[in-house]
């Protein structure tokens, strides 16, 4: 470069680049994501005694330590990392590089968990200090406004159901179905029925919590296997219910993206068995606005605000869920309820009746102000646009995935699917060897990934795929393309993909390591203690 | 270090298949599918396995010691597994039939036995062998003779035509997965017991073909399907046995419990605190707080008329997922319809095994044509503590 601009005239100022040097340089059709790798130690193990990143400012001399309950009073500072503030940006960007999240990659592998885009905006609404300056022990008086969001998303959700009350208070999904097991059981104490009705039913392909959570609120469960052609049994319920039976806690699409056509059916059996029936709406992606849980005759049902609604999941929280019930079962909601009495907001903690809080104060306020800004953005007809959306999405995807060899669509085989799709690679594994795991870790070396199916794997070598609203035509090509080029790896080069990823800095996580609480940590404190074999007081 | 796998290969095994005949027990049957033009497999499946292994090992190993992660074989001569070693690229020392072996096609069922028993008594990490139902039953009787628990785990590579025993993976290749995985130790690889199984020696009754339980050999089993766990997951078997078995405390309560053959039916004796018997169907007295006992071990048909009403558990058999008529005749219709009937049935099973049917419904074969009716529909499985599944079940 320098030899040009020496050559070069203040009378010529054409370059002497050719146009074939200065163009951009063509991509290959798949791209060839590298991932980096830092090798960064932990933050724990970072800096040096006495570094700084801000200077906290000297406790006012007057505040004398007898003003400071002495339940709040460290003995000893906090052992805390000691930075200045590049080496803490540092180190995050680091981190952040050696992740595939979903404001990377073309997040449509991770089915059932409806990773949409979350829009950046509504995370500026709740950094503003309107709402990140609040504290939850304010009088009601000073945070109308905050009230008045979480009021008003309420009513949305109950529109958007169908039902006539809605409790924001669980911090995800799981615990807004836990919660609405726990208003069952409280509405059948409240009957004196509860010694009698003690079952939950759910099917197989529902999503798991629904059988952990009644098993936890103390229930037995009765688990529906599929039908021979694939959907939720109707016979095996009519053999289910009974005077013991408490409930249906049912997912509809199934974690299949099948959409039980006999739904309705299934709601009359069980209440005609004095049973009640819960919705597992955690996604509810493909159905907004197009049908109701109220409509199909359910007495609860529950919504993953950080699903369908698009707020971040917060790698398993804090989330957030929403429980939506009948005026029957209102009384037994998770308290505090926010009221409105045509002028003033205020928050309603005497619910004699009521299950308890889910979690402190009003839930994860941050994430009501995000769903509520989405469904504001969007109006009715918007949500409705996103759910056909994500359907056409999905269906597009699936068409292009089946002409995949080696792939095949279990279960009501030939059916359109709603919002996701579980694929099974059981006839590439018996042709190559390759493990649908296999493929899922090959695709990180083109920049995506994807999850197989909870356990135990009923699909045989199964891949969930669901690609919501957010993805272009392009994007879905690009993941198709990708399937099917890893795919033919498997018959070609099989042992590329056994030993995929090849560019990704961790190789290979061992699942067994998921499996012992024993090893677990989750704090700097439990990784001395567990892994390092400190001795911490 | 590297690891020793023996090898055995039938290779008369699945040759009637091909040619339409039931398989290949006995030497007319033999000489008839040889005159059909039925060409050998097994060798080729096993070399296939083989090199499954090889490939496998080699990928795990730190590079600087690939090359001495090749597995060391022990195996029989010619078309028993050196020719297969052959082809394999493995080397393989010959412990049976060193010049001694049969012409082409002309080894039989006590080659397989003496072959067996040459290669555990050298001692190898693993056993693999080619082969049938009728196969299996040959390696289990050669390692039976060694008493107790067999010398060494095995794992079938399929090439026989009738495979009713679940000693065998799902294809050469899988089998050769499973081995590497067994030889590494990696990923926590289990052993569990599999059942030996072959159709009655009485050949087809009633139309029907029947089946019988021979016994149990230890084969590696790899958890293909219980890989990336994501919250919510199942959990692992040991644990679903415990809740399987206080569940089944207490349902029977203080009371009599007939407990049929399989390893659910095995680990859930052991959890209750008894030990029972492998193949045969059991007597036990249950009482809640205390270790179940066995009152009679192997009982028959009379035996459990005679000890009066009780709980049945009974498991699937197999990988076909029989519940009656399989390896538990002795659970008759009549013993069914003496103790109450399906209302006195416990089926058990862990979700993961009611997984891995695929969607196959459960089998009934009792013989007894208005029971298996009576039977047929939805059978409640008990899954664990306070949890059932209700599957399909047919005739
Ligand atoms: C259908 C369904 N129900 C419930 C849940 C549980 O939600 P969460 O992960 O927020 O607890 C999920 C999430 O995976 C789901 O897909």
């Amino acid at each position: 470069m320098t030899a040009h601009h020496e050559q070069s005239t203040a009378s010529s100022p054409v370059s002497t680049v050719s146009a074939e040097d200065a163009r951009i340089a063509p991509k290959p059709r798949l791209r060839r994501f590298h991932q980096a790798s830092w090798d960064e130690d932990l933050i724990f193990d970072l800096g040096s005694p006495g570094e700084r990143g801000v200077l906290v400012p000297r406790p006012d001399p007057s505040l004398t330590p007898p003003e400071i309950p002495a339940a709040l009073r460290r003995a000893e500072p906090p052992a805390l990392p000691e930075m200045a503030q590049q080496q803490v940006l540092r180190h995050y960007l680091r981190l952040s590089q050696e992740n595939l999240g979903a404001d990377l990659n073309i997040d449509v592998g991770q089915g059932t968990c409806t990773m949409k885009y979350s829009p950046k905006v509504n995370d500026q609404f709740v950094r503003d200090p309107r709402i990140a300056a609040l504290h939850p022990l304010q009088d009601e008086d000073t945070v109308q406004g905050v009230l008045g969001i979480v009021h008003a998303l309420e009513q949305l959700l109950k529109e958007i159901s169908g039902m006539d009350r809605v409790s924001l208070q669980p911090g995800a999904g799981s615990a807004a179905i836990y919660a609405n097991v726990a208003m069952i059981r409280a509405y059948f104490e409240a009957r004196g029925e509860l010694d009698q009705r003690d079952e939950v039913i759910t099917t197989i392909f529902s999503h798991p919590s629904n059988a952990a959570c009644a098993k936890t609120a103390g229930f037995k469960v009765i688990t529906l296997h599929p039908d021979a052609d694939g959907y939720p049994d109707i016979e095996a319920l009519k053999a289910a219910v009974g005077p013991r039976t408490a409930a249906l806690l049912i997912t509809n699409p199934e974690d299949t993206g099948i959409y039980n056509p006999r739904i309705e059916e299934f709601v009359r059996i069980v209440h005609e068995a004095g049973g009640l029936c819960s919705y597992d709406q955690a996604n509810a992606n493909g159905i907004l606005g197009i049908t109701r849980a109220r409509d199909a005759g359910f007495d609860l049902c529950h919504f993953n605000l950080h699903k369908t609604f698009s707020t971040p999941h917060a790698c398993g929280g804090p989330a957030a869920g929403a429980c939506a019930v009948t005026a029957e079962l209102a009384p037994y909601l998770p308290r505090p309820t926010v009221e409105f009495d045509g002028t003033t907001y205020r928050i309603d903690d005497d619910r004699p009746e009521s299950v308890g809080k889910m979690r402190p104060f009003l839930g994860v306020v941050p994430n009501l102000v995000r769903a509520y800004a989405w469904i504001m953005s969007l109006g009715a007809e918007g949500l409705r646009a996103a759910a056909e959306t994500a359907v056409l999405n999905n269906n597009y995807l699936l068409h292009k995935v089946r002409q995949i060899p080696g792939v095949s669509v279990p279960y009501a085989e030939g059916r359109p699917r709603v919002e996701q799709v579980r694929y099974s690679w059981q006839q590439l594994y018996e042709d190559t060897g390759v493990h649908s795991e296999e493929l899922g870790l090959r695709a990180a070396d083109f920049g995506t990934h994807y999850w197989t199916s909870h356990h135990p794997y009923v699909v045989p070598e199964p891949m969930t795929l669901e690609p919501t609203e957010s993805y272009t035509r392009a994007d879905l090509d690009e993941y198709a393309a990708i399937l099917t080029e890893v795919a033919r790896e498997a018959y070609e080069s099989p042992e590329t993909v056994r030993t995929a990823p090849h560019r990704s800095t961790v190789h290979r996580a061992r699942p067994e390591s998921l499996e012992d609480p024993a090893t677990w940590a989750v704090s700097w404190r439990a990784y001395r203690r567990k892994i390092l074999g400190e001795g911490l007081r | 270090m590297s690891s020793r796998i023996g090898l055995v290969v039938n290779p008369v095994a699945g040759l009637g298949g091909r040619v339409g005949l039931g398989g290949t027990d006995g030497p007319q049957v033999l000489q008839r599918a040889r005159e059909l033009g039925a060409e050998p497999l097994a060798g080729v499946r096993a070399a296939l396995a083989l090199r499954e292994v090889r490939a496998r090992l080699a990928a795990a190993a730190p590079t600087r010691h690939a090359g001495t992660s090749a597995p060391r074989l022990l195996t029989a001569a010619g078309e028993m597994g050196a020719e297969a070693a052959a082809s394999a690229d493995l080397d393989a020392r010959i412990v049976y039939g060193a010049g001694a072996l049969p012409a082409e096609g002309g080894t039989s069922a006590a080659d397989t036995v003496a072959a067996v028993r040459a290669i555990a008594a050298e001692g190898v990490d693993l056993l693999l062998f080619a082969g049938g139902d009728g196969t299996a039953r040959d390696v289990l009787a050669a390692l039976e003779a060694f008493g107790g628990r067999p010398p060494c785990p095995v794992l079938g590579v399929p090439t026989g035509v009738k495979m009713h025993s679940a000693v065998f993976a799902v294809s050469a290749r899988a089998a050769g997965e499973a081995a590497a995985a067994w030889l590494r130790r990696d990923g926590g690889v289990r052993l569990r017991d599999a059942e030996v199984m072959d159709r009655d020696d009485d050949g087809v009754r009633d139309g029907r073909v029947a089946s019988r339980l021979y016994g149990w050999l230890p084969v590696p089993d790899v958890p293909v399907r219980v890989q990336q766990r994501k919250t919510g997951s199942t959990a692992p078997v040991p644990e679903a046995f415990g809740g399987i078995a206080a569940e089944v405390a207490e349902r029977v309560g203080d009371g009599l419990l007939f407990l049929g053959p399989g390893t659910t039916t095995r680990a859930v004796a052991a959890e209750l605190g008894a030990e029972t018997s492998l193949t045969g169907v059991d007597v036990l007295a249950l009482s809640p707080g205390k270790p179940a006992r066995v009152l009679l071990a192997d009982a028959s048909e009379e035996a459990l008329l005679g000890a009066g009403p009780a709980w049945i558990a009974v498991s699937p058999i197999g990988g076909q997922g029989f519940l009656l008529g399989r390896g538990n005749q002795q659970i008759s219709p009549r013993v069914l319809r003496a103790c109450g009937g399906r209302e006195r049935l416990l089926v058990l099973c862990t979700e993961a095994k009611l997984a891995a049917l695929g969607g196959r419904p459960l089998l009934l074969d009792t013989g007894d044509e208005t029971l298996d009716a009576e039977l047929a529909g939805h059978v409640p499985v008990v899954t664990g503590r306070r949890s059932t599944s209700l599957y399909r079940v047919t005739r």
